[in-house]
């Protein structure tokens, strides 16, 4: 289903994994799966525990969005030596203001995402705290795209 | 502290993971909004929700939950079991509110797995 690298990092000199997952919009059945591969395929890597933990939230929340408003979408995980690199790209209504939708609380969530523990306001919020680099731009009737950055090393650093 | 004494204390019920009874636990995070469980929760915890739905499962399996327990005595969806079955994610019901399920908890020396939220992200 995905391409697994195997092999020393260091000798790697460019991306060492990339994939592309696709997620329906509306299939709320399946939301999470996607961040669950992403979480096993980066510990199969040897990814410490606090960048596959940064990595997994920013993809099941962006799974939940896609899920949730748009027609569909797809997310992409590209490994680099020094930093992953996930796109959350969708087909949906985009986002007309993109400074309110970024506020914690503000949320156009109907019951039965609100049902699923998810639709208060959190979303964006938790995907660009959990990124080290964080972008996010939408059209109005087409869609909306993130981007988010993820340095490896972060937790020797820390 | 073992699992089966978080069962006996909270007079729950086992629904996923009778086996995974003796597993040690020593930290809790108790919420409904699955966005807080993942800004926040950290793994090896015991999840005190009273969210149902299958999401519980993939939230607990993201961050290496440790076990689930539905509070208010509801009981969770067929899906919701199959999928704890199949993370083995233990999960317990028990009828004592989220209130009372945690203080329970805490009187016998079970923590918050954070105890105050600080900075933008927050990782043990």
């Amino acid at each position: 289903m995905w391409k697994r690298w195997v092999g020393p990092v260091s000798s790697c000199k460019k991306w060492l994994f990339n994939e592309t997952f696709s997620v329906q919009g509306g299939n709320f059945d399946d939301a999470g799966r996607i961040s669950g591969n992403i979480k096993t395929i980066l510990k199969e890597m040897g990814i410490g525990n606090d960048v596959v933990r940064m990595a997994a939230v920013i993809t099941y929340e962006s799974e939940i969005n896609i899920v949730s408003y748009a027609r569909q979408g797809m997310i992409r995980l590209h490994m680099l030596p020094e930093h992953i690199e996930i796109e959350a790209v969708d087909e949906g209504p985009g986002i007309s203001d993109i400074r309110l939708a970024m506020q914690q609380g503000w949320s156009t969530a109907t019951d039965k995402i609100r049902e699923m523990g998810f639709g208060a306001g959190m979303g964006l919020n938790n995907i660009r705290n959990f990124s080290d680099i964080f972008h996010i731009s939408s059209d109005v009737g087409s869609g909306t795209r993130l981007k988010m950055i993820i340095h490896i090393q972060q937790e020797q650093d820390r | 502290m073992l699992l089966r004494e978080v069962q006996k204390i909270l007079d729950a019920e086992v629904l996923v993971g009778a086996e995974k009874l003796d597993m040690e636990v020593h930290t809790a995070f108790g919420a409904d909004l699955m966005s807080d469980v993942l800004a926040f929760a950290v793994s090896g915890c015991i999840l005190l929700t009273g969210l149902t739905n299958p999401q519980i499962i993939r939230t607990a399996d993201v961050l290496d939950i440790a076990a689930i327990v539905i509070v208010r005595g509801k009981k969770p969806f067929p899906e919701t079991l199959r999928a704890a079955a199949d993370k083995k994610i233990p999960i317990l019901s028990t009828k004592y509110i989220l209130f009372e399920s945690a203080g329970r908890l805490y009187e016998k020396g079970i923590v918050g797995c954070v105890e105050k939220v600080g900075g933008s992200r927050v990782f043990l």
